[in-house]
């Protein structure tokens, strides 16, 4: 048992960390390090154009997308020597987020199922940030439930045409492509008429309005299509074929490893270590100091969890199903870390505004933003669902739309 | 980066479990659980022919000489099995004590003893109420003699052997503790076993009366010693309550599976899904925070006291919550003295208080956690 690299890892860990060293953007080092949470723009600098200027210099210099393949852009890397990348990558990774899912669900999905000539064609631009890529999977009807998504795709000629709406679309209003579940055959079990394309977001028809959410940021976008057209050769997979598609997208989300879930902690424990109470330190507080060791070992069990991971993908092994615990537990976690800090400022936690409140507001933003960490990318209860069924062999939920035809399915609840 | 144990030592595990499964049955752990038998002594011969008693202990000192990494495994499978016996005592505790501050002819006395099973060995610490701590040490020692009372002392009535932290200053300083080693059958020594929550691990409280011991390491250096042993047994114990979550996971998960009410098998309900999720969820973490404890352990790392406090606090929830909650999904049944679920539930409680409460180790683990910071 031991944490170090083999001499091939070491080898690309220092090549990579002198690279970083060289050509990183410093000067937001710091205020990305600090960055938590619900805070994550930069003080005199549009983060979006900062994270497309360091994008693009990866990518020239072949630190893209490390692992997908040369010709689309990628570095063709093994597994390990991606976590590596964002070990090594440190806080300037913070700036890889506006490619996540682009990165993560799209190009793969593309990769699996799109024409050799749009792999070539499409493929290097995301990589290289120049264009960036949203998933339009989920509908005011289809959380949870996504196979009961209401969006119709319908044949005209060479071409489909798009009529719905979608919801819940991360970076839809600065996205230049997306890829898209919809409903070809609503006279079949739900999962059974489904298909997937992809669109260039500029197409006539496609309208994005940003959701203001509960903290009053706007991460999210609803997107109408209204008599959208799109090519057949933009489909993905076989008509009616799109959930199983959809999976191959969902199973790369969950794949991804190495990157750290943001549980609050570190925030929590320096504020402590700083913050004076009425009879001394919070830090020497036994209220405070249970708490802490409490979340303490919450965070060092997901992070040791995540290097089990590593371990395995050194030795060229598949991880266990342990990493499906992380985004649950960091979830609620960084909320009740949030919730906790503003105890401890007593009536002062109420103020949010960063000129004026403890620690520029940082836990008061936290707060605001973390109900929606429970939430996307699968609610806390579809996680334990996962966990019950996947990893511990539970029967699935009894599902009594499975086999009544998609247009049969009652529509309302109370009423 | 292995952040894993390797090949020899999971099919040291697998060794292990399949030793446990056939010699340490739930009927079997039920013979020390009815009162017939104060442990296990033929399992007890059989660990020590195994040689998993003397893993961890030099071979010149009559152990098999192989690491705590193979320690740690065979601790997981104990915790597992439920077993009735005095590991923890004599392998964790007297073991390691020794290991750490015993003269050659102590370890030479002893260890091959504990390796060949004719010793059992315990720690004794606790003077009734109260967390370890030095304030708390009042039994007396002065030129060699002993005068106090110990309470509870894990494994008491059954030890040949014990090791005694007792006060040998007054100076309100963590010098004033010093270790002796007491050989339980001497003049002076009275033991009486007490009722406890899990009777398939006994205690004891014994009397020191002018009780002539030798000295365990230097005088004044007690404090210093018995942190150092409580830290590596609070990673081995770690592993046994790792092993127990799991099992009681594997018994909810089984028994849901099995179980039908409302003309379904009631792992179908998410309330009963959700339950044993969580539970998983717990084990995880315990499992990482103990591997990581190990790593610290192997390897005499400075990380140790922090690891092994995030060890111990990590699986002793974990082990408490699987427990609990494998109770709660047989329901009624979980609650009878005939099914297996107490056994788990008596064995998390008591050993979440054996080595010091949760409470003390979440005190201890952000002492650790300053002290690293400031470093």
């Amino acid at each position: 048992m031991n944490f170090d690299d083999t001499p091939q890892e070491a080898e690309f860990r220092a090549i990579a960390r002198a690279w970083i060293a060289a050509n990183a953007p410093k000067q937001y080092e710091e205020e990305l390090r600090k960055s938590s949470l619900g805070r994550t723009q930069l003080k005199n600098a549009n983060i979006l154009e900062v994270a497309k200027a360091w994008q693009k210099k990866k990518a020239e210099a072949g630190w893209a997308c490390l692992h997908w393949p040369k010709e689309y852009g990628g570095r063709g890397s093994s597994p390990i020597e991606r976590v590596i990348w964002q070990q090594e990558e440190g806080p300037f990774g913070k700036l890889s987020h506006m490619f996540i899912i682009g990165h993560g669900m799209c190009g793969p999905t593309m990769m699996a199922f799109a024409r050799e000539e749009h792999k070539r064609t499409f493929l290097p631009p995301l990589a290289s940030g120049e264009k960036v890529w949203c998933q339009l999977f989920s509908e005011p009807a289809g959380g949870s439930d996504v196979a009961g998504l209401r969006t119709r795709a319908e044949k005209d000629g060479d071409d489909w045409v798009i009529n719905g709406q979608k919801i819940w679309t991360s970076g839809a209003h600065y996205s230049d492509y997306g890829i898209l579940l919809t409903r070809t055959d609503p006279t079949v079990p739900k999962h059974k008429g489904l298909t997937m394309f992809f669109l260039d977001m500029k197409s006539p028809g496609v309208e994005v309005r940003p959701i203001k959410q509960a903290g009053g940021a706007s991460d999210f976008n609803e997107v109408y299509f209204t008599n959208v057209r799109i090519p057949d050769h933009q489909r993905l997979g076989e008509v009616n074929d799109g959930w199983n598609v959809s999976l191959t997208t969902l199973m790369n989300e969950r794949m991804s490893i190495g990157a750290g879930v943001a549980t609050g902690f570190p925030e929590l424990f320096d504020y402590c270590s700083s913050l004076m109470l009425e009879d001394g330190p919070a830090i020497e507080n036994a209220a405070v100091r249970a708490k802490l060791a409490n979340w303490a070992v919450k965070a060092s069990g997901l992070k040791y969890t995540s290097m089990r991971a590593i371990s395995a993908l050194s030795k060229g092994e598949r991880p266990g199903p342990e990493n499906s615990i992380g985004k649950l537990v960091a979830g609620s976690m960084i909320q009740d870390v949030a919730t906790y800090a503003l105890d401890l400022q007593g009536a002062a936690g109420v103020v949010s505004g960063p000129e004026d409140a403890e620690v520029a507001g940082r836990f008061q933003a936290m707060l605001l933003r973390a109900p929606g960490t429970r939430v996307e990318g699968g609610t806390d209860e579809i996680m334990r669902n996962i966990i019950a069924e996947r990893v511990l062999g539970l029967p699935g939920d009894i599902r009594v739309d499975k086999d009544v035809p998609f247009n049969k399915i009652p529509t309302k609840g109370r009423g | 980066m292995n952040f894993d144990f390797s090949d020899d030592q999971k099919q040291l595990r697998d060794q292990a479990r399949k030793f446990l499964s056939e010699e340490c049955s739930p009927k079997a752990v039920r013979v020390v659980l009815d009162g017939k038998a104060p442990y296990d002594s033929d399992l007890w011969k059989g660990l020590a022919e195994m040689g998993f008693l003397g893993v961890a202990i030099p071979e010149e000192f009559g152990g098999a000489g192989a690491g705590h990494l193979e320690l740690c495994v065979i601790a997981e499978e104990m915790g597992r099995a439920n077993a009735p016996v005095p590991f923890s005592s004599t392998v964790y505790l007297a073991a390691e004590a020794l290991l750490i501050a015993g003269s050659d002819a102590q370890k030479k006395k002893w260890l091959p003893a504990i390796a060949s099973g004719e010793a059992i060995g315990t720690l004794a610490l606790f003077e009734g109420k109260g967390n370890p701590s030095p304030k708390n040490i009042k039994l007396a020692a002065s030129n060699g003699v002993l005068n106090g009372v110990k309470k509870p002392v894990a494994d008491g009535a059954i030890a040949n052997f014990a090791v005694v932290a007792a006060r040998t200053g007054a100076s309100g300083r963590d010098g004033d503790i010093s270790l002796f080693l007491v050989d339980l059958k001497a003049a002076g020594v009275e033991v009486k076993s007490l009722t406890n929550l899990d009777p398939t691990r006994g205690q004891a409280e014994i009397t020191f009366k002018d009780c002539k011991a030798e000295p365990l390491g230097a005088v004044g250096e007690g404090w210093s010693i018995l942190t150092q042993v409580l830290d590596r047994a609070a990673v081995l114990c770690a592993f046994e309550q790792v092993g127990g979550a799991d099992r009681a996971l594997e018994m909810g998960r089984d028994y849901a599976l099995d179980r039908i009410a409302f003309g379904r098998q009631i792992g179908s309900f998410q309330a009963v899904k959700h339950m044993l999720a969580d539970m998983y969820v717990s084990a995880t973490l315990a499992r990482s925070n103990s591997y990581y404890g190990a790593w610290a352990l192997s390897t005499n790392a400075a990380e140790l006291p922090e690891a092994a406090a995030a060890a111990r606090i990590s699986a002793t929830q974990a082990f408490q919550h699987c427990a609990k909650n494998n109770i709660q999904v047989h329901g009624g049944m979980g609650f009878t003295w005939e099914f297996d679920c107490h056994m788990y539930y008596r064995r998390a409680n008591a050993m979440a208080l054996g080595l010091g409460s949760l409470s003390y180790w979440e005190d201890q683990l952000i002492d650790r956690m300053r002290k690293k910071n400031a470093a």
